[in-house]
């Protein structure tokens, strides 16, 4: 027998995860992320609770700011499309995500180096990038 | 109450180490099982406790039981990548210390060298990875590679030294794959995979099984080999995508690495041969400084000057490694199976010379899940 709906012990899933509630706003232009009730820490990639504290999260406006934490370039021959960028930013608010830096050659994205967040779009699908902003932090 | 001492490896079995031509994946588990079972002097009508985690099988001691037809009083399957196996000696110690099983067989076997000819994989794709396309896993190592460089200087020669080393000890095990000798030079112009790694900087894709076999200790030397005692081990895991670990030069065996010294009373001057999981050169580097050999940030110095190599200051991976000797995906096994070999004093030409006490670390994700197993021969206990 399936708990009845006003069951203390059955998680409220009205509305839409975080994930697709992140995937929503990313479609209409926004870079949202999340953000502890009482910590006021921020929290990405999006999650139903704050991990390790279970804190209730709220969705916030990215500033969009952050600095490379490491790079790679993915070498392929040309014609499969050749090399590109794959890099972890550190956001301006603490939490880091894979991303790419792009605008730039791939060889020459570089740790410390200050980016900000650009909403690309790639196969139908908004995607998050970087674009570099010239200064170089840490 | 302590775990130390209180089972031993008596049989272990390899099968199909590099290519495999004709078999399938449950072929060479199930042929490494007989061989470890063989060395013991055991069947599988033996064959009480099973440990089996595998990409090929979604219920890996389920197929491992009825290929093999064992109907297990005590079975784990989890996965944890590459450290799994390190991790079933962990389950096999506590299920046989437990009277819940007498005789453990943990089993690994794969044929993805001559299946596809690329790392097997049932990982599933990460939500804020896949969209960017890494080439994984080799881009998240690279990016733990580009920042212990740039946090301390480490150089590509310092990651050569690692391949160049684990292609020396190659050239001295008959049962390696790649065994031609290898120099800094050839390393460092090799082809680029995914900056700053080239394809010498990435263990090799293979075929391969290997088996062990566990027993209490009480009976360990009512079998003809001689058992190799596990003396420490422990497990942990920190993150699972590579922009969740929390700092990317220090891994969870800061944490288990300790653990595992201390369940064996021992220190890392103590071990006397070490066998680092090398999916990639980065990773003896890290794994020397989180299990205590030197200070966070001087592996690169460390692992200079041949040190890792025969004849160095550190014996480390002397099978090859999964740089030279096989890497079928996952590699855990091969490390605890080179340890017996070298406590039983059989590693043939790269013996060392009077080893006493063994370490294997595993790694598992990318550099996900850490698991140590510290072993030693009867003189240790």
């Amino acid at each position: 027998m399936s708990a009845p709906a006003n069951s203390p012990i059955l998680a409220d899933l009205s509305g839409t995860g975080p994930e697709a509630t992140y995937r929503e706003h990313l479609r209409a232009g926004r870079f949202m992320i999340q953000r502890g009730l009482a910590s006021g820490r921020h929290v990405f990639y999006p999650r139903i609770a704050a991990p390790a504290t279970g804190e209730r999260l709220e969705w916030v406006a990215a500033s969009g700011l952050g600095v490379v934490y490491s790079t790679t370039v993915v070498r392929q021959r040309p014609e499969a499309g050749g090399d590109y960028n794959i890099s972890i930013v550190e956001l301006a608010e603490g939490p880091r995500t894979m991303s790419q830096v792009v605008g730039i050659a791939p060889g020459e994205v570089r740790i410390g180096m200050q980016v900000k967040a650009r909403i690309d779009e790639r196969d139908g699908e908004p995607l998050l990038v970087f674009v570099a902003t010239g200064g170089q932090g840490e | 109450m302590t775990l130390r001492g209180s089972a031993a490896i008596v049989g272990v079995g390899l099968a199909g180490l590099g290519e495999a031509k004709g078999w399938s994946a449950i072929e060479i588990m199930a042929a490494s099982a007989h061989a470890a079972l063989a060395d013991a002097g055991l069947t599988v009508a033996d064959v009480d406790g099973l440990f089996v985690t595998s990409a090929f099988h979604a219920l890996p001691t389920l197929s491992a039981a009825e290929y093999l037809g064992i109907r297990p009083e005590f079975f784990n399957g989890s996965a944890v990548g590459g450290a799994s196996f390190e991790m079933h000696v962990l389950s096999a110690a506590m299920a046989l210390d437990a009277g819940l099983c007498n005789v453990a067989l943990i089993a690994y076997g794969s044929n993805q060298r001559t299946l596809g000819g690329r790392l097997m994989t049932t990982l599933e794709p990460q939500v804020n990875e896949a969209v960017y396309k890494p080439r994984q896993p080799i881009s998240s190592y690279a990016m733990v590679t580009a920042r212990h460089m740039h946090e301390y200087g480490t150089t590509r020669e310092q990651l050569a030294e690692v391949a160049v080393a684990a292609r020396a000890w190659a050239g001295l095990n008959p049962a390696a794959f790649t065994r031609d000798p290898l120099t800094i030079d050839e390393v460092l112009s090799a082809r680029m995979i995914s900056d700053p790694l080239t394809k010498y900087d990435c263990c090799l894709v293979t075929d391969g099984g290997g088996a062990i076999v566990m027993v209490r200790a009480d009976r360990a030397r009512d079998f003809p080999r001689k058992p190799v005692y596990m003396l420490g081990a422990a497990g942990a895991h920190w993150h699972r995508q590579i922009a969740e670990m929390p700092d990317l030069t220090v891994t969870a065996a800061a944490q288990c690495g300790p653990k595992a010294f201390a369940m064996a009373g021992l220190s890392p001057s103590q071990i006397d041969v070490l066998q680092l999981y090398d999916a990639f050169t980065i990773n003896p580097i890290l794994f020397l400084e989180d299990l205590g050999y030197c200070a966070k940030g001087e592996g690169g110095a460390f692992v200079s000057g041949g040190a890792l190599a025969p004849g160095g200051r550190l014996p480390v991976n002397t099978n090859g490694g999964g740089l030279s000797c096989v890497h079928p995906g996952m590699y855990g096994i091969f490390l605890i199976i080179e340890a017996v070999e070298q406590l039983r004093g059989e590693a043939g030409a790269r013996q060392v010379a009077g080893a006493a006490t063994a370490l294997a670390h595993g790694n598992g994700g990318v550099l996900s899940c850490q698991a140590t197993c510290i072993f030693g021969t009867g003189d240790t206990l």
